[in-house]
This record gives structure tokens, sequence and C-alpha cells, in this order.
């Protein structure tokens, strides 16, 4: 009937709501414009702010005096909470009101976060930059995750796997091309996918093969890369004396470089950033408009009705999960090569885990998943831009922390109310036997 | 007609042998199948079709045993091979993915492309145009999971059909389904042959046999115990080659002798998931020592009036009253404790715990009380002790108490249920589809067990969507239209031609509701 019964099995004893998830997150909603404009717009500084969009000479900025800001948002907050409680046909409109208060919480962090501290002005375009940037390895491990885990099998592994992709190449970069050599620098990067696609294959093998418990499986990965690039590090990268060096450069798309603001942001990076754009068009085009894709997606869906019309399970749950591990590969070649150069133990730092959020945020979808990426390359972005705005109550310092965590308590709360409930492919996980 | 061996099959299998560790399925097993013709292949649970069906459509490798497919000696090693022969199989667990449309579900394995594309297009086109030949509609852009089961078995039968299946195995493929979709499906199943197809329809339901068959082989144990011919077999003589010995098709029992209302239920609203409203002011009393069948159309608040009886499901308005006592707003577990026993309809969702043992499952019910609880510890002796016991009394057919439920078949798993719901201080039992997707030899030993319930005083609330099951073991029958009980009936009395014209109709003669 409508979008909320969709979740509801017929087992479920659920009464049918009227209430249901939708009001709640639209009541998050209106209670927090009502805060926004009751309490946060007349105690915040009425100094004009500035966004700059590009610094001088082109300056092309934005200026704005934060209660009016405050109060817009709070509007759209408002607007949102109302939408949620119109009689049940207008509920697609609900969803939208909800994600576009999501969206306006962007500007709203950065306007509180710049009306609290003493600085008059921030450089947007650079954060947004730096947002897609640090995305970069997120949304690539996601995809890592997508091609595995839509054939079927859990890849708790992505960290495992990008760490020692960072690992097995640079020291290739380091030895071979005394991180120093171009031609060197691609060898190096191929040999990380490469590495990617093994160390994916061990887990598939572990998985498909063995049938180890798939998450075991990818703790097994993610153990044996940490000793293993620590060990090449110390014995191999370290010794070599070319433990730092060149890395991948940036250059800019010609003609859209120019482009005010966009040129910045989306026309000039450096290549293997260039290629995650790539790669995730990819994927959803190969999963989701080619045979090979269809028959991916029933692998992990169901293997005994891929069975039943003739398709290879194993061969496919193969192919997709190594596929997966060159997209990791690629993603660990940006740590030690594109990010910066040189190695370090542990450089990934949890980004094969947030990948896997991302992923689960965006509901095993390769749009949903970036869009999830973005957000935790934003997060991390405005970690470190708010750290230079030192933002303050009455002299007590906020922690930079408080407003990085903002996008995810929206995010849950969005997820919860308008985007529903996210379904795994459902034999994910489940060890597959063929008939004899 | 089984003189007529000149013409060259179309699908001949001789001899086939297949084992699997510590079973024979199918020894030395012959079938023939004539062009345009509709052999029906019969037997209990149990007795080798699916394996002898998977072994023709290449998922199994026989151990012994030809397949000629039009006189063409074959071996198949994969589903792919028997595709390319021309084989097409309806499994009797639909092999469709739920979040793929219908038209994605048609061509995986087979997909049509437009360069490195799929071709949607020129699918959901050769789709309709099959639709259109064998009167199969489905809307080619549904995802699976939304459509009834009446709808996703015509997408198997469109898959075949499809992959250009020129001889289709339908397995159990009434089993799910309504009696109007089994009509409907009928209509298919004879449009099919029309068009020059053969059919391989495997069942184990004699009245469906008689109805479609044009040739039938019968298999016990792995066996072929027979082959018949339509117009001269009877229900009675397949049944008897079907089990290997006599079979009472009219259940015996004697009157009823009933007492006080054991289940009382007065003005009772409930609604489904959806929030429809599908019992709607229904009142009905159970007395001690009748067996009360509700007969009805399928969705028309069957399961949502047994939920809402054994507390599984919130009461929107009206009481239900168990033994005396007001049981509107009790759990499961308290009406569990009056003494209520309840055989649901989804045996596998509500009533057996596939991963647990046959014993954790006969006492799932009673697990916390003594002797199978010391305090918090379970009594593994006394637990093991009562399974056995119950194993046996049931006739529950297994190599052991301690295997998974999963591992058993539909009517064991059954068995296991009715031994735990019967056994103990059982005085009211709402019973659910009991016997739906089982064999003769299960149904006839779950009915017996019901009756004697019955006559040793317990009050029996039957739904069931089988007539020919609410006939034979009801004192009392309601009809339920669209959430109330429109006419009731003494069950020595009532016909299939009134109660099915009621069920379709709603149309009650005179009386409009049938309160007590």
């Amino acid at each position: 009937m409508s979008a909320q019964s969709i979740d509801l099995t017929a087992g479920d004893l659920v009464e049918a709501r009227r209430f249901g998830r939708r009001q709640i997150t639209g009541m998050v909603f209106g209670v927090a414009g009502i805060a926004l404009i009751a309490l946060v717009a007349p105690n915040i500084t009425g100094d004009t702010r500035t966004f700059a969009f590009e610094p001088p000479p082109d300056a092309l900025d934005f200026s704005f005096d934060p209660p009016t800001m405050v109060t817009i948002i709070g509007l759209i907050y408002l607007l949102a909470g109302g939408l949620s409680f119109l009689p049940q046909q207008f509920d697609r409109w609900a969803g939208r009101g909800q994600l576009l208060a999501a969206a306006a919480t962007i500007p709203l962090i950065l306007v509180v976060a710049l009306g609290l501290s003493a600085t008059p002005a921030t450089n947007v375009t650079n954060l947004f930059d730096e947002s897609l940037v640090l995305a970069t390895p997120i949304a690539l491990g996601a995809m890592t995750g997508l091609w595995s885990e839509r054939s079927g099998i859990i890849n708790i592994g992505i960290e495992g796997t990008m760490l020692g992709s960072a690992g097995v190449g640079f020291m290739i970069f380091a030895t071979l091309g005394e991180a120093s050599s171009t031609t060197w620098l691609w060898i190096a990067i191929l040999v990380a996918v490469l590495t990617g696609g093994a160390l994916a294959l061990l887990l598939a093998v572990l998985s498909i093969r063995y049938q180890i418990n798939q998450i075991v499986a990818g703790v097994v990965i993610n153990l044996f890369a940490l000793g293993l690039t620590g060990f090449l590090r110390s014995e191999v990268i370290v010794p070599s004396g070319n433990s730092k060096g060149i890395s991948t450069s940036e250059f800019g798309i010609p003609l859209l470089e120019q482009i005010p603001i966009l040129g910045d942001t989306f026309f000039t990076g450096k290549p293997i950033h260039y290629m995650m754009y790539a790669v995730v068009f990819l994927t959803w085009l190969v999963m989701f408009r080619t045979a090979w894709g269809l028959r991916v997606r029933s692998c992990g869906e169901d293997p005994h009705a891929a069975e039943t019309l003739g398709i290879d399970v194993i061969k496919t749950r193969y192919r997709s999960v190594v596929l997966g591990g060159f997209i990791a590969g690629l993603a660990g070649a940006w740590f030690s090569m594109e990010s910066q150069s040189g190695f370090e133990d542990n450089m990934t730092n949890a980004a094969g885990f947030i990948a896997l959020a991302a992923m689960i945020f965006g509901k095993w979808t390769p749009g949903g998943a970036f869009a999830g990426a973005l957000l935790f390359g934003f997060a991390r972005a405005l970690g470190s831009r708010l750290q230079f705005l030192e933002v303050e109550i009455s002299g007590f310092g906020i922690p930079s922390e408080f407003f990085q965590s903002l996008p995810f308590a929206v995010t849950l709360v969005v997820v919860a109310g308008a985007l529903g409930r996210s379904i795994a492919p459902a034999a994910e996980g489940q060890p597959y036997r063929p008939s004899k | 007609m089984a003189g007529d061996d000149e013409r060259i099959p179309v699908l001949d299998v001789r001899g086939v042998t297949k084992t699997f560790p510590g079973v024979i399925a199918n020894e030395d097993v012959d079938l023939v199948l004539h062009e345009g013709e509709i052999h029906c292949l019969l037997g209990e649970n149990g007795a080798g079709k699916s394996t002898l069906m998977n072994v023709v459509f290449g998922l199994y490798q026989p151990d012994k045993g030809s397949i000629r497919v039009r006189g063409e000696q074959v071996q198949f090693t994969g589903v792919g091979d028997a595709i390319d022969h021309g084989i097409g199989m309806v499994h009797q667990h639909f092999q469709l993915i739920p979040v793929f449309t219908v038209a994605e579900n048609v061509i995986l394995g087979n997909e049509l492309t437009n360069g490195p594309f799929l071709d949607i297009n020129e699918a959901r086109r050769r789709i309709i145009e099959l639709e259109d030949k064998y009167g199969l509609a489905v809307d080619p852009d549904a995802k699976v999971g939304d459509l009834s089961v009446g709808e996703q078995q015509r997408v198997e039968v469109i898959k075949a059909l499809f992959r250009e299946a020129e001889i289709l195995i339908l397995d159990e493929p009434t089993a799910v389904l309504t009696p109007g979709e089994v009509d409907e499906f009928f209509g298919v199943v004879r449009s099919l042959v029309d068009q020059g197809k053969s059919i391989i329809f495997i069942t184990h339901k004699l009245r469906e046999v008689l109805a479609v068959a044009d040739r039938i082989t019968v298999l016990r144990n792995g066996k072929v115990a027979g082959t018949a011919d339509p117009s001269t077999a009877t229900q009675k003589s397949l049944a008897n080659l079907m089990v290997g010995r006599e079979v009472v098709f009219q259940v015996a029992k004697g009157d009823a002798h009933p007492g006080d209302p054991v289940i009382k239920i007065t003005g009772l609203r409930v609604e489904d998931v959806r929030g429809a409203r599908t019992v709607n002011g229904l009142s009905v009393e159970v007395r001690a020592g009748e067996i009360f069948g509700v007969a009805g159309v399928e969705g028309n608040g069957q399961r949502e009036l047994v939920e809402a009886v054994t507390g599984m499901r919130p009461k929107i308005g009206g009481t239900v009253e168990i033994l005396g006592q007001d049981a509107t707003k009790m759990s499961p577990r308290q009406i569990t404790e009056l003494g209520t026993g309840h055989i649901p309809e989804d045996r596998n969702k509500h009533g057996v715990v596939g991963a647990y043992s046959i014993a954790d499952n006969l006492i799932l019910n009673r697990y916390f009380k003594p002797p199978f609880a010391r305090r918090w510890l379970r009594n593994e002796a006394a637990i093991a002790s009562e399974a056995e016991e119950l194993v046996a009394q049931f006739d529950v057919r297994t190599p052991g108490i301690h295997v998974a439920v999963d591992n058993l078949s539909g009517g064991n798993q059954q068995k296991v249920i009715v031994a735990r719901e019967l056994t103990g201080d059982v005085k009211a039992l709402v019973v659910a589809q009991p016997t739906r997707g089982l064999d003769v030899g299960s149904i006839e030993f779950i009915h017996n067990a019901i009756i004697a319930l019955r006559d040793k005083g317990v009050g029996v609330l039957l739904v069931s969507a089988e007539l020919d099951e609410i006939l034979s073991l009801s004192d009392r029958i309601g009809v339920l239209y669209r959430g109330r009980l429109v006419g009731t009936f003494d069950g020595a009395d009532a016909t299939r031609e009134e109660l099915g014209y009621l069920m379709a109709t709603g149309a009650a003669p005179e009386s409009e509701e049938a309160a007590s």
C-alpha cells in the first residue's frame, strides 16, 4: 500500500501504524527547527561572516549574518517536520522534505561553526575539494564491498586488502623504482592492484572453497595484512633507504578546470581520485545494466535459483570477489602513492571498515555507497577545518568532533525516516554447495 | 493406451538408479513421455519423484540408466545441457529472486543483450508475446516479491517457455495454490499441451491426477509401483498403488458428544499486517468434544482469526474466551498455559525451529517446566526420553531424536508439531492447514490424531483451505467470508456444492451470522 508497509512481513506482530517512523523523523526535524530559531539564532553573533568560494584575486564569496541563516535553515527543518504529518498520499513530499532538511544540515554546521569562531571567513571550495579527496579510498572500498557482497560473500577484509596493497605496492616502488621513477610509480600502482586481487582471492578460497565463516575469513585477511606489511616496512622498505619519494601529481582537465568553483573541486585532481569516479560509475553500469551484473546479483540473492538456470555460482563469486579486490588494491595505492608517498604501519586507519559502513548506508547500491563515502569524507575534512577555526562558546572551545558527528546524526535520522530500512543481499554469508 | 509405443517418445527414461549416501532414491525407474501428453508422476513425499526429475533436468547425475530425448541418447552434466535439449522445470520451491523484476528473473542465465547491455525492452516484448500465446498474465516489470504465489508460478512457467522448453516438468505445482488458482493453472497446462508441449506433472493429489493426466506412473520407495490409465483408474486404486496398502479415505469417526464451550469468540475484529480489517465482527463457539471447521477461500481472514485466537496478533475489538477465561489480551504463552494447542499454518515460521533438534522442538511449549527443566538447567534425560516416546508414538521417520528438524520431510516436520501440540493437558486445539503439502499417509495419520483428541473431549477449531478436509473432519462447519461467518452447517449434512457456493459468493440463504 504505502512505502511504510513494505518492510512489514506477514508474520510481524505489528499493528498498522498511523504514527510511523516517518512521523517520528518529522518530529525530530520539527523540534530541531524550533530549537534553531528560538535558541540558536538569538544567541549567535550578528557580525557578518563570509563563505569564500575562490581566493583573491577572483574573490567570489557569500556574506551573511548568522542569525538570519540559522533562522532560514530552522524554517526548512520546520517545513520538513510539517510535511511529515500530511495525509498518506503526500508521503513522497514528506520524504523529499526530509532529504532537503538533511542537505541543509551541511550549510548549517558551517554557519554555526563560523558564527562561533573568531575567524570571519572560511574557504568552502577547499573544504568540499578535501571532502572529495578524502572520500576516494572510502568510495573505492565501498565498491569492493559491493562486488563481494552482491555476489554473496561478506567482505570485512577490505581494510586488510587495502593495507596489504598499499604496503606491497610501495615496497616495489621503493626497492625497484627508488621511489622516484614515474614509470615505476605506475608499475607499483599496478602491483598494488594485483596484490588487492590476490588478497581477495585468498578471502574467496577460504570462504567459497573451504567454506570458512566469512567474517572469520575477513578477520584473517586483516590480521595477515597487518603483520605482513609491518614486516615488509621494517625489513625491506626502510632498509632500502627510499621511505619517502614522489607521488602521483595533480592535473586539471583542460578548459573544464577553469570553471569557477567546480573547476577546483571536480576538474583538478590526482589520477586515482579521477579513477574512483570511473570505478563507481562502471560498478553501477556493469552491475545493473549487463548480463554479468544480473548474474552476480542473482548469486547473492539465491545461488540455488541461479544454479537451476545454468549459472556457475562458484565461478561467478570468485570473479566478483577478485574484481572487488582489484578495486581495494587501487584504494591501497591511493594511501601510499597518491595521498602521500611512503608507507606507515596501519596507514589505512580503518578506512576499510568505514567503506563497509558507507556501503550499508547506501543500501548496497553504488550511488548510495558513493553518497555515504562523501559524507564520511566531508566529516573528515570538516574535522581538520574546525581545528583551525577554533570554535568556542563563551571562551570554552567546542571539540571539532562535536560538529563532525552532526552529519552522521542527521543521516541516521534520515535513513530511519525518509530512506527506510536497508536490506542486504539475501544469501550473503551463507556457504553454497552445488547440487550433485 | 499403453500399447501404442510406435511413436518415438519425446522423453524416454530407462532403468535410472540414483543413490545418495545411505539412501536409494531411485531404483531402476522407467518413464516414457509422448509428445503433447500430460504424464502424471504420482507418489508420496520421499518416493523419489523430485530426485528423478532432478536427474532428468541435469541437476543430479544418475548412477545407472539412460535418458533419451526424441530418440537421442543424452548425458547431462548440468542444467545447461538439459535446457539446451528443450527441458524446462518448474520447481516445487520457486527458484525466483524476489528483489528482481519478472523480466529480470525470466532472462537470468539466458540474457538478451544489446551490445554489452541487457535489453530489457526486448525481453519485455518476448515475455508479453509468450503471455498472450499461453494465457499467462503477469506484469513483466513487477517485482517478483510483490506477486501472489499464483503469479510467481506463472513466472516460473514463462521462464521455461522463454528457454524454448518443449518438455515441461512441473514439480508439485498445485501444492502452494488456492483452489481458484488451481483451476486457473489447469487451464494454463491445457493450453500448453494444445500448443504441442509435453508435460510431466508431479503430484500426490489424486483428484488432480484424474483431472489432468493422459498417463500415470506411480512411484513408491524409489521404484515404479505401477502405471495406470486415467480412464480406468480410481482414486482408491491409485492410492493403494502409492501407499502400498489399503487407504481409508473417509476418516472413521463416531458421533460427537459436545460439552461446554472451550473457545468462545464474540464480535472479534482483527487487522492484517497492512492494516486492513480482515476479521470483522466474527462470533463462534467451539465446544468440548467437537471439531468446528472453518471453510473459506483463502484471504478471507483465516490467518488473522487463527493468529488472534492464539494470541499472536492483537485484537481491534471483541473478546476471546478460552475455557471460561478472558483470553483477549493474553500472550501466546499464557494461552498455551491455559491448555491450548496450536498447529500453525506456516510450519517453518511458527511451528518448528528448523536448526533445533527434534527433541528440542518437541518441548518448545514446555521446556521451562519440570521434568524438562530443573530450575534453570535442562534435564537432558527427561527431554530425550520424552522425545523417544513421542517419535515412536507419532511415527516420525527419522534417524534419531537429535537430528535437526530442517532435515526432515514436510510430513515428518508436521508430525513433530502435532506430537508437541497434542501432548500434555490440552483442552482446546487451534489447527490451521494441518495437512498442506503432505502425502496421503501423513494426512491419514494426522487426521486420526485430531479425531482421537476430539473423542477425548478436546474442542478443535480447524481452519483449512481443503474443502475435503473440512468435510471429512468437522462436526460443524462455518463458512468464512470477508471476515465473518456467513453460515454454519452440521458436518454430516453439508455438501461440497453448498459450501462452495457460499465460499464464493458469501450470500447466505437466510441466516445473517452464525453466532453460537
